[in-house]
């Protein structure tokens, strides 16, 4: 379960954040404290437990499938940091 | 006369009611009180045009009998809702240039009931710390700095993630503040400051336009310098909203009805696990104390177990990063915040999110990745929602005996930035009593309960049952009365 140099970079790119190459070190060391720290977990038999993802227990509403909102094109460009036309632009991505 | 800044809400619409001043002056003291807090560094934008536009409407309003139950009181904003037009960053370069095009539903329902907004508060980058030491616009400094000779020079954290919020609120600088809670951000710093929090019951308040952390967690709430003005604000910023699928549709009562009331028969819980090795004799003691405060109003104090309280911590620790690293996924330089350019897309994705997030943001986002990714999701993230389930079940079992539970708010009173900041899990340590409540989906609340042998402030926690709080409000101003905290920090604008 130790984090290794390239389980970092392996991370780092599945979260699309650049780790730069003298730093790994030091986060591998503070992700494998981490880990061994909340590995006391492995104490609790869990082997009937129903896994918590919502604390209230409700089912999520239903609501007719209407347009609720929109026109707001504006609105939605507002903060872009790379715009042309009414479109938000990205780096080159199809050669 | 009393300072118009150090009049509670609840006195300071009194006097707008009598006359005695007008909104217009409340509100000129506290934008005078604003720039005079500068040094805490607790606001991040200050909008005192604005709140001189809402003020007029507020006595506008008045004058014509349309007052409405907060008109013309002077909020601050912790600066991770969203306010229309007014920039909000959530403390972190990655938002430093975004205004929102919209308001969050809080705050919308804090202006529809007459509320003035002074400004966008500071707080740890995307509320994720205990000391409000990781903002990228700079640490918040508390306005307090205690008895202990060693502290003369050096300045203290105000607790964290709602830092400014605490600081200003103490500092009279805003007459109350919103804050936001994932593990203790509003119930640990207004321990350090000596006020009153309350995060509410998770589905009581709208998360929309809060910049998302840890969704499941996550819950505004208000900060205020007592329990009453805590009931007036919950009550406005409470209530269903359609547009946050976790918002529950429950009537919302009138809380300051629960002020004053007795709490004879009312059992409360006391529970053993919470008694840690090597917690300060002190925070003991003042457990004590409160306990024999509630027993002396009438309450039954008895003891509870909470067995699984000591793996919360490593709960939350797996579930909040997993869930922040859900979230912030969407910052990647192309809709919104910082752009930073790099080799093709992935390469802008990557610059921009490695330079836009601080450390500690960019350490969660790592955890969370790694506990999610393929072969580890079970080991780590379903364990620990199953844990969570435990100690979920252990509240339950507990509130079948008692109507609630007394706790200390933090392991300690508020400690020097540079403190506790060379390893993350000391500083998470902060949260231990608070991080279970968040995981139960629980309504807790901080109450100032006495000063530390450093003359620092201290809070007892109270915790409730499910949308119980009424209980918490009833047994909190019990505990307040009994307490008779009115210490004032040193440094007040």
């Amino acid at each position: 379960m130790t984090i290794d140099l390239t389980t970092v970079t392996k991370i780092a790119h599945l979260a699309r954040l650049k780790v730069p190459d003298a730093e790994k070190q030091q986060v591998a060391g503070e992700l494998n404290k981490i880990l061994e720290w909340v590995a006391q977990l492995d104490e609790v038999d869990v082997s009937k437990v129903e896994p918590l993802t919502s604390v209230n227990d409700l089912a999520l509403r239903w609501r007719d499938d209407v347009v609720s909102d929109g026109d707001k094109l504006t609105d939605v460009l507002a903060n872009a940091p790379a715009k042309t036309a009414d479109f938000f632009t990205v780096p080159k991505v199809v050669e | 006369m009393t300072k118009l800044t150090d009049l509670t809400m609840t006195a300071a619409l009194a006097g707008l009611d009598k006359k005695d001043f007008t909104a217009v002056e409340l509100t000129e003291a506290y934008i005078k009180s604003v720039a005079a807090a500068r040094p805490l560094n607790a606001y991040l934008v200050e909008t005192p045009d604005l709140a001189r536009a809402q003020a007029k409407a507020s006595d506008a309003r008045r004058s014509k009998g349309d007052a409405k139950a907060m008109d013309g009181l002077p909020l601050g904003i912790k600066d991770l809702y969203c306010t229309k037009g007014v920039r909000t960053t959530a403390a972190s370069k990655i938002l430093d240039n975004f205004v929102p095009t919209y308001e969050s539903t809080v705050t919308q329902k804090l202006f529809d009931d007459g509320c003035v907004m002074l400004g966008k508060l500071n707080l740890d980058e995307f509320a994720m710390g205990s000391a409000n030491i990781t903002s990228a616009f700079g640490d918040v400094i508390s306005p307090w700095t205690g008895s202990d000779p060693a502290n003369t020079n050096r300045k203290l954290v105000p607790g964290g993630s709602s830092g400014g919020s605490a600081a200003a609120v103490a500092a009279r600088a805003a007459i109350a503040a919103t804050g936001t809670d994932t593990g203790g951000s509003i119930r640990q710093p207004a321990s350090f400051v000596g006020i009153v929090g309350i995060k509410p019951t998770y589905g009581l308040c709208s998360r929309y336009g809060i910049v998302a952390f840890a969704s499941s967690l996550d819950q505004a709430g208000p900060m205020t310098r007592d329990v009453a003005d805590a009931a007036l604000m919950l009550r406005s910023m409470a209530g269903f909203d359609p547009k946050d699928s976790t918002s529950v549709n429950k009537a919302v009562p009138d809380y300051t009805q629960a002020l004053g009331q007795s709490v004879k028969g009312l059992r409360i819980g006391i529970p053993k696990e919470y008694r840690l090795d090597g917690m300060p004799a002190e925070i003991d003691a003042l457990w004590e104390r409160g306990a024999a405060m509630l027993r002396d109003a009438g309450a039954e104090v008895v003891e509870v177990s909470l067995p699984h309280t000591k793996y919360s911590l490593p709960v939350y620790y797996i579930i909040a990063p997993a869930e922040a690293s859900s979230n912030l996924a969407r910052y990647d330089g192309v809709r919104f915040g910082l752009r930073v350019p790099g080799e093709g897309l992935a390469g802008m994705y990557e610059n921009t999110r490695g330079q836009g997030f601080g450390k500690e943001v960019r350490r969660r986002i790592l955890i969370g990745t790694y506990v999610l990714s393929a072969g580890y999701y079970d080991a780590y993230y379903l364990k620990a929602q199953k844990v969570r389930r435990c100690i979920r079940n252990d509240f339950d079992a507990a509130f079948q005996q008692v109507d609630a539970i007394l706790t200390p708010t933090a392991p300690s009173t508020a400690f020097a930035i540079g403190e506790q900041q060379d390893d993350p899990i000391q500083m998470y340590l902060n949260d231990v009593f608070t991080v279970p409540v968040n995981l139960a989906g629980l309504p807790g609340m901080s109450v100032p309960a006495g000063l530390g042998s450093d003359g620092l402030p201290l809070g007892l926690q109270l915790i409730g049952r499910p949308f119980d709080e009424m209980t918490l409000f009833k047994v909190a101003h019990a505990l307040e009365k009994a307490a008779g905290f009115n210490a004032k920090p040193p440094f007040c604008a």
